[in-house]
């Protein structure tokens, strides 16, 4: 008897490849110049997964992600990497969710996938790096919750065993299943895809991304099932409407201030006491350190 | 009603700094929004904890001292925050951005369904019309956030929800004590009665300190020494600087070979690629082998004797003159301006 495991992952904007052409002239964020990819700590949370799958027979693996629709490339590198299969929760409805918002709506996706042992997923997202949907998500679903995990030792018997990194050092917890464990960026590395499986899902596809293509690729999935991707409306999932997207969002953003870095030149800072304390108090100003 | 709460972190019977830091600025918010500051100490031995938080500025101090609540783990946390909120009803609460508090805030915001912001570094309070609703709200707090990899600043706000939930990094706010001998009420919280067998099914099997490996990568400020830092001893002005900007210390190739420091923290070519918002290179010269690494850098900063060192060519701004000289002046500048 295996396990059944959800990883749940996210699309984000590349937010640490920023370089300098990343803030367009009038000082917004330069969309276009940040690459979307898979939230690193996803990537460790796939990997612990697919170390179960390794050690405990007849375990799957399942990908959830929500977000828009290019997001079923998450699904596709997760298939390439050695998942069994996703689900891509995507829908107007959805859009402006805060954290909290977010998790409902995850919550209640798991709930109609209803058969799990575990929930992995990375600790933060590189966009918001608010580490919040997790533990929102086992609060949601009245299960327990163990974050900034390391290693998972074991997931058997009932029980899962692992290491968690915190600030001051390691901790060693035991928690019954089903529950929800989020993993840290210092956990192992995903494995690269594999050649094989990307041979395999190449053309795994959505249903809206299918209707793009040609006859051929919608023939493809007659006989190869696992070629299509679920794509998961809010009218596929049981859900209080007022609880998901903006309504369902307890917290607003108010203002937004982009960071500009003006210094183009070189700018020239005599070492003295006076000049040293302008430059502090404009790194201060522009939010760079402080 | 409408307090503002703090929920303490203790190790070992002491209350951490950062929870000192959030009750000094919840003394402020409390006094600018006229209503109480309360304090909540969970763990076990805590007989005594509220003499180290009074003096700290809180009228009222709410204990739970169960062997069940130590060492931490979510879930009778919650069950207790989430009991003591429904009874007492707070506007604003606050933990720490720690461990505990990034895995505690989000679990007790789901269960109130309330807003919960994370790694605040500054808090405020503020009026907020919504236009369409056409509907005012006065003394909001205002939660300010980097968002978007440190690239954007974000004012998040609660306009509806209660409590206001927010969580800060140690060191983002300033400790400052109230009065040494300010006193306020004690209130024991009855933990036996709250507690149930569900909320202790996870286990702490083992904790033990272990170094944390290097990782300069995921650091938004790096500080590097060159071979021109001249010695090991003189990289502790690095660390130093790391440690008041939150950054970590990087080296260049030469430092490293020199045995300034250690392999981990190796930045260029033969090291790792760093991206952070910003770079301070001290007494590094520029060779492409480091500038390959960390070009990408949002600023940089370059500290270096030589005016012509090729380093300043892709240098935000430059410092020409003595690192060991120039450092503890930016230290001391930095101290100066912020808190």
């Amino acid at each position: 008897m295996g396990l059944k495991i959800i990883v749940l992952a996210k699309q984000v904007p590349d937010t640490r490849n920023v370089g300098k052409d990343a803030m367009k002239a009038d000082g917004t964020v330069n969309r276009a110049a940040l690459a979307a990819i898979f939230n690193p700590e996803d990537l460790n949370a796939l990997e612990q997964a697919l170390r179960l799958k390794d050690k405990y027979s007849g375990t799957t693996v399942t990908l959830l992600t929500m977000g828009p629709g290019r997001a079923a490339d998450v699904i596709r590198e997760g298939l390439f990497r050695g998942a069994n299969d996703g689900i891509l929760l995507t829908d107007r409805a959805f859009a402006g969710s805060d954290t909290l918002a977010t998790s409902y709506a995850i919550s209640c996706a798991i709930r109609k996938i209803s058969k799990f042992d575990l929930i992995i997923a990375g600790r933060q997202a590189i966009d918001g790096d608010t580490a919040q949907v997790g533990p929102q998500v086992a609060e949601k679903l009245g299960i327990p919750q163990v974050t900034y995990g390391e290693v998972i030792y074991s997931a058997e018997k009932g029980k899962i065993s692992l290491k968690r990194r915190l600030e001051r050092g390691v901790e060693t917890v035991e928690c019954p299943m089903p529950a929800v464990v989020t993993i840290n960026s210092s956990a192992a590395s995903c494995r690269p895809r594999n050649a094989k499986l990307v041979q395999k899902y190449k053309h795994a596809q959505t249903v809206t991304e299918r209707q793009n293509q040609s006859e051929d690729y919608i023939d493809l999935t007659n006989d190869r099932p696992y070629l299509n991707i679920p794509e998961w409306s809010v009218n596929d999932i049981e859900s209080d409407l007022r609880m998901l997207g903006l309504s369902g969002s307890p917290t607003k953003v108010k203002q937004i201030e982009n960071v500009v870095f003006q210094a183009k030149e070189s700018r020239h800072v005599q070492a003295n006491d006076q000049e040293i304390e302008e430059l502090v108090k404009e790194l201060i100003a522009n939010h760079t350190i402080g | 009603m409408d307090n503002i709460f703090v929920i303490c972190e203790i190790e070992d019977g002491k209350v951490a700094d950062v929870s000192l830091e959030l009750l000094t600025k919840g003394r402020s918010l409390a006094n600018q929004l006229s209503c109480k500051l309360e304090a909540l100490a969970l763990g076990h031995k805590l007989k005594g904890i509220e003499e180290q938080i009074f003096p700290y500025g809180a009228d009222v101090v709410h204990v739970g001292d169960d062997k069940r609540l130590e060492p931490f783990t979510t879930l009778p946390f919650t069950s207790i925050i989430v009991d003591l909120f429904q009874k007492e009803k707070p506007q604003i609460a606050l933990l720490g951005a720690t461990t505990m508090g990034r895995d505690l805030g989000p679990r007790v915001s789901s269960a109130l369904q309330s807003g919960l912001t994370a790694d605040c570094t500054a808090l405020e309070i503020g009026d907020h019309e919504d236009k369409k609703a056409k509907k005012i709200y006065k003394n909001l707090l205002y939660q300010i956030r980097p968002a978007f990899g440190g690239n954007i600043v974000a004012t998040i706000i609660n306009p509806d929800c209660r409590p206001q939930m927010a969580t800060v990094r140690e060191g983002v706010m300033k400790k400052e004590m109230f009065s040494k001998t300010h006193k306020g009420q004690l209130k024991t919280i009855d933990v036996g009665s709250i507690l149930k067998p569900e909320d202790t099914v996870v286990k702490v099997i083992e904790r033990h300190i272990e170094k944390n490996r290097i990782n300069i990568k995921n650091s938004s400020i790096i500080i590097s020494g060159g071979y021109g830092m001249g010695s090991k001893e003189n990289f502790s002005v690095l660390y130093d600087l790391a440690e008041v900007l939150g950054g970590e210390v990087g080296a260049s190739r030469a430092a490293v070979d020199a045995g300034f420091a250690e392999h981990d923290r190796q930045v260029g070519q033969t090291g790792v690629t760093v991206r952070p918002k910003l770079y301070i290179a001290c007494g590094i010269s520029g060779q492409i082998q480091h500038t390959a690494g960390m070009e990408e850098s949002s600023m940089v900063i370059a500290i270096n004797n030589d005016p012509g060192a090729p380093i300043n060519k892709i240098a935000d701004y430059v410092l020409t003159g003595e690192v060991m000289d120039i450092i503890p002046r930016l230290i001391k500048s930095y101290k100066k301006n912020t808190k």
